[in-house]
């Protein structure tokens, strides 16, 4: 864990800058997906407008006053992923409706919930003011994960399409799984940095490995179990995958130790070897990821490998520029506007513009990196690598699926999916890389320390009163 | 569609990847100064444009060790004669226990200190009796001193070498 020391300026403006790009990027997506199908400038339109505009340069200025030297790079990248997922996710619900006059738009639903998560950003901003104080709440936060991830399996729970990760509340569903996993970064950041040390010294040397002493396993025993259950009576191999993934890169990050990566390769190929032969679900993944192209796994009724070959199809159709907003055909793939959105915006904007959002992502994710290595404390080190690591980790195993290099597994793609939970939790993730990044930047305090002193206490308790001439001469 | 229609839509649909990617190069163009940062962190000393467009990469010398290494004597019966720094101070005098013993009669028994504070040396007068001059000035309080700086006491003249 070292320290990298960054020029100390604030650059609010190049953040206005880039926020008026990003917006630029936003609206004009928005208005793309509308053109020639609907009337252009429509109330849907300048309402989205107005939520993204308005709500980022409320973040932005919340940033002015309270974090001034958090990084200028973060907010506008967001806010045009987000754009751009809200135009795709307009565009489809206008070829839906086509379909069938009476489909309900999932778009402003999902622009509510764009408002929603950004006032929850601004409000954690305002509140928090310093991530450090998350420290205190380690243990709650593993409790509030727990009771996160067992909500589903209370009568609350839903089922939807064999997973059940959802709780109804009173509006709509939403995913509790999606918090769990910053509760459990603040966990596993707040344990691993206490007990850093005596994981790193205490083991036996076996070869060239350190290996951890058995009772020092438990918390990595934990996050095994967490993600096996998860995968048992949740049956959600994304989040499963993610949970796990997020605790590897957390204890990796904290011990450099490799002997634990295997470790945790081990555990988790004992994990899917068992959920093969147990699960059906996750056997016929697998299937339809080798054996896409079959025509008997392409047709099965469920677990078939119809939607990523679609959306195969899709990408192949858009080339390399793209078919352009509204021409392609990416509602013929199923859940296009969640879990294959990448594969939509792949047909309609190209490898170019695909590209482009991926950069988006790689950059987005190394500034957070880079707020871990800022950062002086272990606690934030490790916090912002693990929610970046996430972010990071969502992408590739969402684009990976789409693309055929992995099994696909339902995740959602961070900022860009259908899914007011999935948008909440990164824009939280988001309001914690720009707290950790502006005291990883922020410039170490100069000049007379005076006023940072607590005040001289005299033999009576009062404080001492300071010596006039000394006051004149300052 | 009418033909022009269609046109405007294509030079859109081109527009909006070109915005996309302005954006992305833009956000990258911004990130360069963190990458300045870098490189002074593996070469250590800035370049003149570096230092041009970023005045405090200079201002600050990284704290650490202090920049002067030796101590050389330049006039006086001992002269010729050289110390090495290291982080401890350096008492001055003609007593036994100084670090650097002057055999200077206008040198007083504990005459001057030098020591390290952050990235400099410190002078220091001790209540001599002839005085401590720094580059020609007559020590009151303790005083930076930089290297190539002569330090006057009695006959004997030192100097800090980088």
């Amino acid at each position: 864990m070292s320290d990298v020391l960054t020029v100390p300026r604030s650059r609010r403006n190049i953040e206005l800058v880039l926020l008026v790009l990003a917006l630029a990027v936003a609206v004009g997506a928005n208005y793309l997906a509308g053109i020639g199908r609907e009337e252009p400038f429509n109330d849907y339109f300048w309402s989205t407008a107005l939520t993204l505009g308005l709500m980022s340069l409320f973040i932005h200025v919340i940033l002015r006053f309270r974090a001034k030297y958090a990084d200028p790079v973060i907010l506008p990248l967001v806010i045009a992923l987000n754009g751009v997922g809200l135009a795709m996710i307009h565009r489809l619900d206008l070829s839906a409706a086509a379909a069938s006059p009476d489909f309900t738009p999932v778009a402003p639903q999902q622009v509510l919930w764009t408002a929603v998560a950004i006032g929850a950003a601004a409000v954690t901003l305002i509140l928090l003011r310093d991530h450090r104080i998350l420290r205190r709440f380690t243990y709650i936060s593993l409790i509030v994960s727990a009771i996160l991830l067992l909500l589903p399996l209370t009568p609350l729970g839903l089922e939807i399409n064999g997973a059940r990760i959802w709780i109804s509340v009173g509006f709509g569903t939403f995913q509790p799984g999606e918090i769990a996993k910053i509760t459990l970064a603040i966990f596993f950041a707040g344990y691993l940095s206490t007990n850093r040390d005596l994981i790193l010294l205490a083991g036996k040397k076996i070869g060239p490995l350190q290996f951890p002493r058995f009772r020092d396993l438990a918390p990595m025993a934990a996050a095994w179990l967490v993600s096996i259950g998860v995968l048992i009576f949740q049956r959600d191999l994304g989040s499963s995958i993610l949970f796990f993934g997020l605790f590897m890169v957390m204890i990796y990050v904290a011990t450099s130790r490799v002997s634990w990566v295997l470790i945790g390769l081990a555990m988790i190929g004992v994990g899917v070897f068992v959920a093969l032969e147990l699960f059906s679900h996750v056997a016929l993944r697998f299937d339809s990821w080798i054996n896409a192209f079959t025509p008997e796994v392409y047709d099965r009724a469920p677990g078939g490998s119809r939607q990523v070959v679609q959306g195969l199809f899709g990408l192949a159709n858009g080339g390399l520029i793209g078919t352009g907003f509204g021409e392609g055909r990416p509602d013929l793939v199923t859940y296009a506007n969640s879990d294959m959105i990448i594969a939509a915006l792949g047909e309609e904007l190209g490898l170019i513009g695909v590209v482009a959002i991926v950069m988006m992502y790689v950059i987005l994710v190394s500034r957070g990196i880079r707020a871990a290595l800022g950062t002086k404390d272990g606690f934030g080190k490790l916090l912002a690598c693990g929610l970046s690591f996430t972010i990071a980790l969502q992408c590739f195993v969402v684009i990976g699926g789409i693309t055929r290099l992995i099994p696909l597994t339902g995740l959602t793609t961070p900022f860009m999916s259908a899914g007011g939970s999935s948008l909440l939790a990164n824009w939280l993730i988001v309001a914690l890389l720009l707290l950790i990044s502006e005291t990883a930047r922020r410039p170490a305090p100069t000049g007379p320390m005076k006023d940072s002193f607590p005040e001289v206490l005299g033999v009576n308790g009062k404080p001492v009163k300071k010596r006039p001439e000394k006051e004149a001469t300052r | 569609m009418s033909e022009a229609g269609e046109l405007t839509v294509t030079l859109l649909r081109f527009g909006f990847l070109l915005l996309l990617w302005v954006l992305v190069l833009s956000t990258v163009g911004a990130l360069r100064r963190d990458l300045v940062v870098g490189r002074r962190n593996k070469v250590g000393t800035p370049t003149a444009r570096e230092i041009r467009r970023n005045p405090e990469l200079v201002e600050e010398p990284a704290p650490g060790r202090p920049s002067a290494r030796r101590l050389v004597v330049t006039e006086g019966p001992l002269a010729g004669t050289a110390l090495d720094l290291a982080a401890s101070p350096i008492l001055l005098g003609r007593a036994q226990e100084a670090t650097l013993v002057l055999e200077d009669d206008y040198a007083s028994g504990r005459h001057a200190r030098l020591f390290p504070q952050g990235s400099r040396w410190f002078v220091e007068d001790l209540g001599s009796t002839n005085g401590t001059y720094l580059a020609g000035t007559q020590l009151t309080r303790a005083l930076p001193v930089e290297p190539g700086v002569p330090i006057r006491i009695g006959k004997t003249v030192i100097e800090l070498r980088p």
